[in-house]
């Protein structure tokens, strides 16, 4: 008795499918998996928020102490202008910009991984 | 001096900001529409309208007669405000655009499932939108008498009822350009008389004065309690300004939570460029125009430079031009609040008896008669401290609540209320004293005038506190929020039915207005 043909197909491409669905589906489902995986996405990004915080906090907020620790900054000069002014009338706002444009690269650079993880095809 | 071409330039600048914003409306039929047009601009655009919001008449007149009078201490109130964004665009920026929340109070009831928390967070709005509204009044008032010597109520109502009229006609909200144009309208008013006057400055071989070596005036940190005094101007406006509503409201017009930190690392860059300038009209104030502060004109130094260090026609361009600038300062600003400030008001108090079209009109002329009250009674604070009393309450209410709300999935709804409620009422209360004119001896009186450092503090204890203490209340759906608030748009989950966008009403006088209408029955069903 002859046995009808069947459709030989590979095992491996149900595999491979297998881990996209699963990740989005744990965190729909809110499995301990999912759940794994959505809080190292936000402590990443906690992480890095908070470190430049941490640098706006020391180079910046420090400056009062750093007037009072050493009040011999608060005359010094350089080209005429005292370095309290300096520091706070110009040389702040390039490191804001510098310390959010550094902050928009590693946010999505961080999203970028968890998507590799999460989403991949 | 004659004060006609100021007049028209002044004049000229409110015309023109109410024609395009009538103008606009026509352009944006719907909300959709409104939404869909935010959408297509860039971040720069983008980030000059939030840039020509954001800078208000504390930020034009205000930081240069602080400057005026005191000196180094006071370059901390434009450091702040810039800080505050950095702040604002690392902890909360992308998260709060992908909430969807449209308001404050609207992150409230998505965050915490709770009526009582969205209905406290209006009731800060309110707060906060008012105190920032009294001072773009009182700028008004000032800029008006130093052009023409009216008396300051003069000043002020004018900028109210323009403003307000501008609400009224729907416009100023929808139209991202207006604001972007008022950006770089302020940015050249400031800059190009900056310009003249160094070069003037120059070629006079640098005089300097007396008033400019005072070593209390170019010496920071020489006050009594300065120390303190600074870091809690550096607590409040670091961490006031995510707690806006005008500030908060701009977020939702960025097309993702990616876009939203392009557009705030822009924002940086827009402020950066512009709060060079006004300390630099102080120190000039300094050496030609110290004779204000014994008058207590400091705040109209900015546009009383022009006629101390030139003569004739010049000045006179020049001042028109300073003045326009502050004039734009004033009606992007105010017009900006009144939305955020009306919307809440008519969809959380007065809808229930107005209808919504009514009742935003109503709220309108509600926020603007008691802002500019509070602006002519309290006409002798300098307006850049009114504006650090907003900041000090946003501060120790809305700060905790965002970044509790986006970072701590432990918050709860009754920690969050009380917190809210300590921490507005704290601050609320120091900041009546202050315009009460109460003040204190010693300590006390520096506690009372800047809370901020002590206000934060306590609220943000107060919201980790209770929130442990009611730890099995935690909102049902916390997991799902965190989802939403964290997750890049383009990964397919599920990040439940909250959706503000999908109960507004096309009423295009209304944009703002019916914008926080959101149905929170719906969440199961995945609208």
């Amino acid at each position: 008795m002859a046995v009808p043909r069947v459709t030989v197909s590979s095992p491996r491409t149900v595999a491979t499918r297998w881990p996209k669905r699963a990740v989005t589906q744990e965190i729909d489902d809110e499995t301990g998996v999912g759940d794994a995986f959505m809080r190292s996405l936000i402590r990443s990004q906690l992480r890095l928020g908070l470190s430049v915080i941490v640098v706006l906090a020391t180079l910046v907020v420090g400056l009062p102490i750093m007037f009072t620790v050493a009040p011999g900054l608060t005359t010094a000069e350089v080209l005429g202008i005292p370095i309290p002014w300096l520091l706070l009338g110009f040389a702040v706002y390039p490191l804001l910009v510098a310390l959010g444009w550094f902050y928009v690269r590693q946010a999505e650079r961080n999203e970028r991984d968890f998507s590799d993880l999460v989403d991949r095809r | 001096m004659n004060p006609t071409t100021s007049l028209v330039a002044v004049a000229l600048v409110s015309v023109a900001t109410m024609t395009i914003g009538a103008l606009g409306l026509r352009f944006s039929r719907t909300t959709s529409d409104f939404y869909v047009a935010s959408r297509a601009v860039g971040p720069l655009l983008n980030a000059s309208a939030i840039g020509g919001e954001y800078l208000s008449a504390a930020s034009f007149l205000g930081v240069a007669g602080l400057v005026l009078v005191g000196g180094a201490d006071m370059l901390w109130y434009p450091v702040g405000w810039t800080a505050g964004y950095l702040v604002l665009l690392v902890l909360v920026a992308a998260p709060l655009r992908r909430s969807g929340a449209y308001t404050l109070p609207d992150f409230a009831q998505f965050r915490l499932e709770s009526l009582t928390a969205r209905r406290i967070s209006s009731v800060f709005v309110v707060v906060i939108g008012v105190l920032y509204l009294m001072p773009q009044f009182q700028g008004a008032g000032i800029t008006l008498r130093a052009l023409t010597g009216a008396p300051t109520w003069m000043g002020a109502s004018v900028v109210a009822v323009i403003s307000l009229l501008n609400v009224l006609s729907g416009g100023m909200r929808s139209i991202t350009f207006v604001q972007a144009f008022q950006y770089w309208l302020k940015l050249t008013a400031l800059l190009l008389p900056v310009s003249v006057f160094l070069v003037v400055w120059r070629h006079d071989s640098l005089p300097t004065s007396a008033a400019m070596s005072a070593s209390d005036w170019v010496r920071p940190l020489t006050g009594e309690h300065s120390l303190y005094v600074t870091y809690s101007l550096i607590l409040a406006t670091f961490l006031g300004t995510m707690g806006l509503p005008h500030v908060v409201v701009r977020f939702y017009t960025n097309r993702d939570g990616r876009a939203a930190r392009r557009t705030t690392v822009a924002v940086l860059g827009l402020l950066s460029l512009f709060y060079v300038l006004p300390p630099i009209y102080g120190v000039l104030g300094r050496i030609y125009a110290v004779d204000l502060i014994g008058k207590h004109r400091s705040d109209s130094v900015v546009l009383e430079l022009p006629s101390r260090i030139l003569t004739g026609p010049l000045a006179e361009v020049l001042t028109a031009l300073l003045g326009a600038g502050a004039f734009a300062a004033f009606l992007s600003t105010s017009s900006g609040l009144t939305v955020s400030v009306a919307g809440v008001v008519s969809q959380d108090v007065l809808s229930r008896y107005v209808d919504g079209v009514r009742s935003f009109r109503l709220a309108s002329v509600l926020a603007t008669t008691v802002s500019l009250g509070l602006a002519v009674a309290a006409a002798g604070l300098a307006v850049a401290n009114a504006v650090e009393l907003a900041f000090a309450v946003a501060a120790s209410t809305f700060c905790p609540l965002l970044l509790l709300g986006i970072w701590w999935r432990r918050l709860t709804a009754a920690g969050a209320v009380a917190g809210l409620t300590l921490g507005g009422a704290l601050s609320g209360g120091a900041v009546t004293a202050t315009l009460l004119g109460i003040t204190a001896p010693g300590w006390l009186g520096i506690l009372l005038a800047q809370p901020a450092a002590w206000t934060v503090p306590v609220s943000f204890a107060t919201m980790i506190g209770v929130s442990l203490s009611t730890r099995s209340r935690l909102p049902l759906n916390v997991a799902r929020i965190m989802v939403r608030l964290h997750t890049p748009e383009h990964i397919d989950v599920d990040r439940g039915g909250f959706d503000p966008e999908a109960s507004r009403l096309p009423a295009p006088a209304l944009l703002a207005a019916n914008s926080a209408e959101v149905r929170y029955d719906d969440r199961s069903s995945g609208a």
